[in-house]
């Protein structure tokens, strides 16, 4: 049901953009042609309203809540419909869309500006040109506090069952469901990773592998957001999964990281380095990994169905003759990407245990033993 | 379009929410859940052991039930033996005994009856005796009415003494 009712919407926006009447997007065929690229990145990108998709030329969206910090004017917050779409300054405050850049463009804007302007597509921008900080409710942020909103409403209840059924009743419903998840991540990934100390950073795994399958699988729903495809929630996951790491690494890890023990000098300052490195990248490749992976599906399920309007374009027959083999794949796609959704959760999860397990592993004071462990984690990661 | 550059308002909407969520569902929801698991987890692997040992105290009694239910087979097999011996060793003691009684009886009659016998043939000779002794008398009475008859009897007495 809900694979076909993707295409359903995604089939109408892509049909509604290439036949977007000319007033409102003169720029979009100015070569005559469809712009998939824009509509593809449309779909990916993050917005300050939530468009769920356009009939007849109506754009059926929701108008999401503008918080922006001026250093002078301070703190202001508005209904991002006040906008426009770009056509509109509103308290000083202007969205860069194409339509306002083609607008400065006719006014006679200097090169520089257009250049700004360019690097902020889709942006909010102060038109006295201060530097803002913009802590919009954005569409994904909006679809977060939405999945959190559902994860809690999940657990919570998943929780009091257990309260009301004591611990010796057999689970039952959603209950049913998400204990398996738990032991899952408690025996697959705690367990082996963190040893006899995996009970104190459970809260953290389980919290982690959950919020983030919620909200990759949210992420499918068409005319969804992309939050788990966008780096800056990524980033700010990884940042809490490095922060642990960093608090609960014990002297070995230390010890290990500025003083690698049985090593020459010259090579000591060198490993240092290299150790130093290499704790920083991973959280960086646990926030690129997840990020990649996510927006790389939703850009190839978007392309194949774009597939349709390109040869659609072309020629009618092409389009229509195209469309069932795009569909097929699409199909396969959205199976994938389900798949993808809960592994990419529990690779984060996994990866987030691994390094919390390097950092709070006990020193064997047997070097052999040392470089084995090292070893196997390594190669974990590289597996995964 | 900045794939690759951070929105700073996304990244603290994210934190911000992710470490609620951490910690509302770690106090309400992870750490009763994970207990509870625990509790379950061992009470199931108590209720297993448990059963097991009950098992073995099961196989245990059989063993002893199969046991005594053969000893008390072996007892009884002996019990009817001994009464079987028992009662035959009764009757032939009976049977020894009461022969013996018959034979003491028949003796003591056969003694009792040579006895009478006796007695009596003792009776019957005196009777005779007396009897031949009162006929002698009468007989002889009348034939030494006359003297001469006299003479010749005690003759003739006289004479047997002689020939004897």
């Amino acid at each position: 049901m809900l694979v076909f009712s993707a295409f359903g919407s995604f089939a109408q926006e892509a049909q509604q953009h290439t036949e977007e009447p000319a007033a409102a997007a003169a720029h979009h065929e100015e070569k005559g042609k469809l712009n998939i690229k824009e509509i593809i990145f449309g779909h990916i990108s993050d917005a300050y309203d939530w468009h769920v998709m356009d009939i007849d030329g109506h754009p059926i969206a929701m108008p999401l809540p503008v918080i922006v910090y001026h250093p002078e004017k301070g703190m202001s917050m508005f209904m991002s419909s006040k906008l426009e779409h770009g056509h509109a300054a509103y308290e000083g405050y202007q969205l860069v869309t194409e339509y306002y850049m083609h607008e400065r463009k006719a006014a006679g804007a200097t090169e520089e500006e257009m250049k700004m302007l360019e690097s902020n597509t889709g942006k909010i921008i102060a038109t006295d040109g201060a530097s803002i900080k913009d802590i919009s409710i954005t569409k994904n942020v909006f679809s977060m506090l939405l999945s959190v909103a559902l994860l809690l409403i999940i657990m919570l209840t998943v929780a009091n069952k257990y309260k009301k059924n004591g611990a010796m009743k057999a689970p039952t419903g959603l209950q049913n469901a998400v204990e398996p998840l738990i032991t899952f991540i408690r025996d697959e990934v705690a367990k082996p990773n963190l040893g006899n100390k995996y009970m104190r950073f459970m809260p953290l795994l389980l919290t982690v592998f959950f919020f983030i399958w919620i909200n990759n699988l949210l992420g499918l729903i068409p005319s969804g957001a992309n939050f788990t495809g966008n780096i800056a929630a990524t980033a700010a996951l990884s940042l809490v999964s490095f922060i642990v790491i960093l608090f609960s690494a014990n002297k070995h890890f230390w010890g290990h990281l500025f003083n690698p023990p049985g090593v020459p000098l010259p090579a000591k300052i060198l490993l240092v380095v290299i150790e130093i490195i290499s704790l920083f990248i991973k959280p960086i490749a646990l926030t690129i990994r997840l990020f990649a992976n996510i927006l790389a599906g939703h850009i190839i399920i978007l392309s194949v169905i774009s597939m349709i309007f390109i040869f659609g374009a072309m020629n009618q027959a092409a389009g229509w003759g195209f469309a069932p083999v795009s569909i097929a794949f699409s199909i396969f796609m959205f199976c994938l990407e389900l798949l993808v959704a809960a592994i990419q959760a529990f690779i984060f999860t996994n990866l987030t245990a691994v390094f919390i397990g390097q950092a709070v592993e006990e020193g064997h004071h047997d070097a052999h033993g040392d470089h084995g462990m090292d070893h196997a984690h390594s190669e974990n990661e590289l597996v995964l | 379009m900045g794939l690759i550059t951070p929105a700073l308002g996304l990244f603290i909407w994210t934190l911000v929410a992710f470490l609620i969520v951490l910690f509302i569902l770690k106090k309400f929801a992870w750490k009763p859940i994970l207990k509870m698991l625990n509790e379950r987890e061992t009470g199931i692997a108590n209720a297993i052991s448990s059963a097991e040992k009950v098992k073995i105290e099961m196989a245990e009694m059989q063993a002893d039930n199969q046991r005594l239910i053969q000893e008390a087979r072996e007892e009884r097999s002996i019990m009817l033996k001994e009464a079987k011996e028992t009662k035959d060793k009764i009757i032939s003691e009976a049977k020894e005994q009461a022969k013996a009684e018959a034979n003491k009886i028949m003796e003591e009659a056969r003694t009792q009856i040579e006895l009478k016998k006796n007695a009596a043939l003792t009776e019957v000779k005196n009777e005779i005796g007396t009897m031949a002794v009162a006929v002698a008398e009468k007989v002889l009475r009348k034939k030494l009415e006359a003297a001469d008859a006299q003479a010749d009897y005690i003759k003739m007495l006289s004479e047997e003494i002689k020939l004897n």
